[in-house]
């Protein structure tokens, strides 16, 4: 097992080294320069240079490759070409809690609502209860996300004054400011997540249901709610833990979105201001971040896979 | 039949075809919200080539009735210059519509193609691809599209090659999968011994039936493919200003959203409706040509 698992990090950490290395390099062979946004404070060839040689711009991109390569070893992200030239590790540490607090938040509503939604359906299988939510499970993966955020905005905010419009506020000043800032944009970001979810568990309800040892514990006179909870459930949640893997992935990629909506500046936002920008050390420490994110998502959901079914052993 | 000839054999199977294809068709206007998704689909492809007669006003003219909330002269109101939204949106309707298509095509064939290679050939090709194709499967689509377009900028062309590549990864492990399967029937044997080309064989044999999950991921991507412009748009990544999309248009509302509810609810639900009937169509198409074993998984 720990074998296995030593394998699994390091792949996970060649997958990130080919991505970060992709994009610079990428980054670099596209017409356009890094500096033109920079040169709209500048506006002078002169001075253009000055600022290409400080920042290494002037040099092989091979060379430049390998100085940024070795910084990033030693978990130097650079600074910021744009503004106020902060170093990238700063505003990716301040936005990184933002976003797990975002994407957090957001799997557990969704859960909250999927667990109760698709087991009703399957209990309940093909009743009117269960068509209203295999409609807005469609209506909930049909929806933009960050329309979603529109909406609970005007309807919330901006109508309703109950919470506020946009904005992030600390787990530190306490917990309700922290929760009512998040509370929108997490349904914004879970609702498509949660429709997969209740539908995953749903189709595996209904499957387990199915069983011989079900019907068996029914023949034995176990109450129903037993029954469901006790002895079906654990099993349906097997399947389930591989799309929530996944669907963990379309969390991050909704925040990325619902981010700018609401204007929290988490990873998501930092990352579309640097494209916007051309502010190459961001994009790529934002990048770089994101895509550790996922390649370790993934592996935890792997690794949750075997502890949750004993039967399942890696080599 | 006696003494099939040629001519004859043939003209049964193009019946035979025909008809399996009246059955398709059949078993999906037998689907309520199959039947719903068509219409809708049909109605939103009519309106979009025909966007610049049935608009009632130039997308991009101002009126100098800025942010009126919806009226019998503005059925959706205008914006915060003055543009009808209506016209804006039917205008939009081209744009999503055109990319969620012709990036569904460029990735069907990419993909397809680099999965027929991979898992028919196998080796260090499958190697070499795979690697590759696993490679974004780590990332959701959405994502990969925003790196794509960090790379080469925002712009239409730049938008529909990142979106496109983007979906490449689905394409190639659905295309791949199949042909693993397929080759291993004794019908490619036999073509195989009769002389036929490697050409042939995926041409001829493999591909006609590896169609049907391509179909369907092709239809389940549209939806997806649509979502995504929508989300490159409203962030400021998508397609020139000048051109109205759903997503830019919404965007563009963002800062009115508490003066004008229409700015922010109609071009939303023009992407919802779209997506709607194009995962109901795809949903449908699964159970018919029964992509997955239970029916039950449909959502």
């Amino acid at each position: 097992m720990s074998r296995y698992i030593f394998k699994r990090i390091l792949g996970a950490l060649v997958v990130m080294w080919v991505v970060a290395t992709l994009v610079f390099f990428m980054l670099r062979a596209v017409p356009g320069d890094p500096l033109a946004a920079m040169l709209f404070d500048v506006g002078d060839p002169e001075a253009a240079e000055v600022l290409r040689a400080k920042y290494g711009l002037d040099q092989p991109v091979y060379v430049q490759y390998f100085k940024w390569f070795g910084r990033v070893l030693q978990g130097d992200l650079g600074n910021s070409i744009y503004g106020s030239r902060v170093s990238v590790n700063r505003i990716i540490s301040e936005a990184f809690p933002r976003t797990i607090s975002l994407a957090g938040l957001s799997f557990i509503i969704s859960l909250l609502i999927a667990v109760p939604a698709g087991l009703i359906s399957a209990i309940k299988k093909h009743s009117a209860m269960d068509h209203v939510m295999t409609f807005f499970a469609f209506l909930g993966l049909s929806m933009p996300d960050f329309w979603l955020g529109i909406l609970l905005i005007i309807l919330f905010a901006a109508n309703l004054h109950w919470l506020p419009a946009i904005g992030y506020v600390p787990l530190s000043e306490g917990f309700w400011p922290w929760f009512s800032h998040l509370i929108l944009p997490s349904i914004a970001v879970g609702t498509a997540f949660s429709a997969i979810v209740a539908r995953m568990i749903r189709s595996s309800m209904l499957e387990v249901l199915n069983a011989d040892y079900i019907t068996v514990a029914r023949a034995k006179g176990l109450y129903e709610g037993r029954l469901v909870l006790v002895h079906a459930f654990p099993n349906a949640l097997i399947p389930v833990v591989t799309v929530i893997g996944i669907a963990f992935a379309l969390l991050m990629a909704g925040a990325v979105v619902v981010e700018n909506v609401f204007a929290i500046k988490g990873l998501g936002r930092v990352l579309i201001q640097g494209i916007l920008n051309r502010d190459y050390p961001v994009v790529q420490g934002a990048i770089l971040v994101v895509s550790a994110i996922f390649v370790f998502a993934n592996l935890l959901v792997d690794l949750l896979y075997t502890a949750i079914d004993p039967r399942i052993r890696y080599e | 039949m006696n003494e099939p000839i040629a001519g004859a054999v043939a003209v049964e199977a193009m019946e035979d075809a025909r008809s399996v294809r009246s059955l398709w068709w059949a078993y999906l206007l037998r689907d309520k919200k199959a039947v719903a998704g068509l219409i809708v689909l049909v109605i939103l492809i009519v309106l979009a080539v025909s966007a610049s007669v049935v608009s009632p006003y130039d997308p991009n003219a101002m009126v100098f009735d800025m942010m009126e909330s919806p009226s019998l002269k503005h059925p959706l109101g205008t914006d915060d210059l003055g543009r009808d939204l209506l016209s804006r949106i039917i205008h939009g309707t081209q744009v999503s519509l055109f990319i969620g298509i012709s990036t569904v095509v460029i990735a069907l064939l990419i993909g397809g193609f680099l999965g027929l290679a991979a898992g028919y050939y196998g080796g260090w090709l499958d190697n070499i691809i795979m690697r590759y194709i696993d490679l974004q499967w780590a990332f959701p689509n959405f994502i990969i599209a925003v790196y794509l377009v960090a790379v080469f900028g925002p712009g239409l062309s730049n938008v529909i090659i990142a979106v496109s590549l983007a979906f490449v990864d689905d394409f190639a492990r659905v295309a791949r999968g199949m042909v693993l399967t397929i080759k291993e029937q004794q019908y490619i044997a036999a073509a195989r011994t009769s002389g036929a080309s490697d050409f042939r064989i995926i041409w001829r044999h493999i591909l006609p039936n590896a169609s049907a999950p391509l179909i369907v991921q092709g239809t389940v991507s549209i939806s997806y493919a649509i979502l995504a412009e929508a989300g490159l748009s409203f962030l400021g990544l998508g397609v020139e200003v000048d051109t109205p999309t759903w997503g830019l248009i919404l965007s563009e509302a963002r800062s009115f959203f508490s003066r004008a509810w229409w700015l922010g609810v109609f071009p939303g639900l023009a992407i919802m409706i779209t997506v709607l009937s194009v995962n109901f169509l795809g949903d449908a198409l699964r159970d018919i040509l029964d992509v997955r074993e239970g029916k039950e998984l449909s959502l």
